[in-house]
């Protein structure tokens, strides 16, 4: 069973309207992999990742993650589409983080982490907020349980958010751009917690623009464009030396 | 890259002085990094004659004048009965009226809160079938007068005598008098309720509407279903947006109860004055009585509404100022009479 990737893209492709977001991509993360995605805005990286928990449909070739297909159940040669209970229960085994944060703001920061757990995979409150307070150490926030995202710091409010995510024992993590929405000053504490997570182990498809980081802990980079990977490979080759001109241009502006 | 960007912006940090602007008029250099230890001293105060405004004390002496005039004239004239209005204003007949009048708008607002919730949640969940009856609802009780509502729910006991049970067009099962709509108490509630729900549903509609999308993804990316994102997510963010608009429709509701003359009841605090003077022949001092406690009643309710809102306000626990709250929140405040809500919460006149 090893020989399964945790991710599986097959000619993945997006449509907004007659907007191709993304067109046709194709790639492979094992379990324990680390992969960063780069690329300009608007290449449709993030659309890519929400598929990825059918936050978005897929319209075209086939996603699946851990061997089951994203969103659909094939029978025969045909496709159906899942109940949205059935897309529920997929994406519990899929965190995910976001950009702006989105922590609720009127729950607490044990609150936020706690909820799914005990409305979705029916914990105690008791089991949950010990679970709760184990993540909040590992991010380094054991004394904040108890503060309102609005009383914490961006990169704090970041940190609560994947211990959420993780709260949910998540076999694969998705970040999308998590590090985009905060000053300067806090981006390391996320990025901190981040290698940690991939230390331990966990499958993880970052879209970033931290280019050190996806150096430092990526196996993988992808470079996306217009809706398809231009180049993916080890992060030093393809930050050392890009094969293609747009990765070329690409790197040019952000290194 | 994250590391020299931090080493950078402990240098942009001591720009925040509050005085900063201040030092340019006092002819001192500005410099807020260096210059900051050297101006300890209080900038001096400013002296200057305050712009004034001769037009508004004009025009306010002319309007007290003309409100001393009308009060004085008011109190001469025998057509305004103030003795009867003394005689009235604590009436058993119209303290119990008013009881009735008050006990309507409580049943008729709960009802159009709860039917109005559940409309709204229909009217913005993927399924197309709830989304359209919501329309539909929304469509047929904002669309036509609450005044022809409650003269059609006054004779729905008519046009249905009795209710019944079974295969339509065939013998019924089971056969039970209408009683619902007999009783003009509950026709009356019923009546009222069932029109504002429909104005309530864009209240709540506007509420969960506010709510920023991020909220209802991340409930998604957490597994949890649409309903429990409605009830843990959204609908909790919602209420402050909620609230304000809502307490606007209880005062409204309580005088849209002196419509239910149509139906007709007249058991409530309008119909009640207007029996008596009916009797009596003195219909201007019973409507001052009838208004004097409307008054009475909205100005109880503004209150509470003004405290309601500070509670929300106050709850999420975003006002206090946290690490990053530097930006003070846009809070509803509490204007007694104007929606507080940004969006959607304003619906033409009515009531």
């Amino acid at each position: 069973m090893t020989d399964v990737p945790m991710v599986l893209a097959e000619r993945v492709s997006k449509n907004f309207g007659s907007n191709k977001v993304l067109r046709g991509i194709s790639l492979e993360v094992d379990p324990g992999e680390v992969l960063c995605i780069v690329g300009p805005s608007g290449s449709g990286k993030s659309t890519f990742l929400r598929c990825i928990n059918h936050l978005e449909r897929v319209d075209g070739g086939r996603l699946s993650v851990d061997g089951q297909l994203v969103g659909y159940r094939q029978k025969g040669d045909k496709l159906y589409e899942l109940k949205l209970k059935e897309a529920a229960f997929q994406r519990q085994e899929i965190g995910m983080v976001f950009q702006r944060f989105n922590l609720f703001p009127h729950l607490t920061a044990v609150e936020n982490i706690t909820l799914a757990p005990i409305r979705v995979k029916g914990l105690s409150k008791a089991q949950a907020t010990a679970r709760a307070m184990e993540l909040l150490e590992r991010v380094g926030l054991g004394d904040k349980g108890d503060a309102y995202p609005a009383h914490l710091s961006g990169g704090q409010q970041q940190r609560v958010a994947i211990a959420r995510a993780l709260a949910m024992d998540p076999k694969l993590m998705l970040f999308d751009e998590p590090t985009s929405a905060l000053d300067p000053e806090l981006v390391g504490e996320v990025l901190d917690v981040m290698k940690e997570l991939a230390k331990s182990g966990m499958t993880m498809i970052v879209v970033t623009h931290e280019m050190g980081f996806a150096r430092e802990v990526a196996d993988t980079l992808v470079f996306m464009d217009e809706g398809v990977v231009v180049e993916a490979g080890p992060p030093r080759e393809i930050l050392g030396n890009p094969q293609h001109d747009r990765t070329k241009a690409f790197l040019s502006k952000v290194l | 890259m994250s590391e020299p960007e931090s080493d950078r912006m402990i240098e942009a940090e001591p720009g925040k002085s509050p005085e900063s602007g201040r030092n340019a008029e006092s002819g001192r250099a500005p410099r807020a990094g260096r210059g900051r230890d050297a101006d300890n001293a209080p900038p001096e105060a400013i002296v200057a004659i305050p712009l004034r405004h001769p037009w508004r004390n004009v025009v306010a002496v002319l309007l007290v004048l003309g409100l001393a005039v009308f009060v004085l004239d008011a109190a001469q004239r025998p057509d305004y009965g103030w003795a009867d209005v003394g005689k009235f204003i604590f009436d058993r007949r119209i303290s119990q009226a008013a009881w009735v009048t008050l006990s309507l708008t409580i049943y008729a607002m709960i009802g159009a809160i709860v039917i109005g919730l559940l409309l709204a949640i229909m009217r913005l969940s993927p399924n197309p079938v709830l989304k359209s009856i919501a329309w539909l609802y929304i469509w047929l009780f904002r669309g036509t007068p609450v005044y022809v509502q409650l003269v059609f729910w006054g004779i729905v006991s008519l046009i249905y005598p009795v209710f019944t049970f079974g295969i339509p067009f065939m013998d019924p099962w089971v056969t039970i008098p209408n009683e619902i709509f007999t009783n003009l108490f509950i026709t009356a509630v019923i009546g009222l309720a069932l029109n504002e729900a429909a104005y309530m549903s864009e209240i709540v509609r506007a509420g969960l509407l506010s709510v920023d999308q991020g909220q209802e993804e991340a409930s998604t990316a957490l597994a949890m279903s649409w309903g429990q994102t409605m009830r843990y997510v959204v609908v909790p963010q919602a209420m402050k947006i909620i609230i304000p608009p809502t307490g606007n429709e209880v005062i409204s509701m309580l005088k849209t109860t002196s419509l239910v003359a149509a139906i007709p009841l007249s058991i409530d605090l309008y119909g009640v004055s207007r029996g008596i003077s009916a009797v009596t022949f003195t219909p201007v001092p019973l409507l001052i009585v009838a208004s004097l406690w409307y008054l009475l009643f909205t100005s109880a309710l503004m209150v509470g509404q003004h405290f309601i809102e500070k509670r929300f306000s106050r709850g999420t626990g975003r006002v206090k100022a946290g690490k990053e709250s530097a930006t003070p929140e846009p809070a509803p405040t509490a204007v007694p009479g104007a929606p507080g809500g940004p969006l959607g919460t304003d619906f033409g006149g009515k009531g």
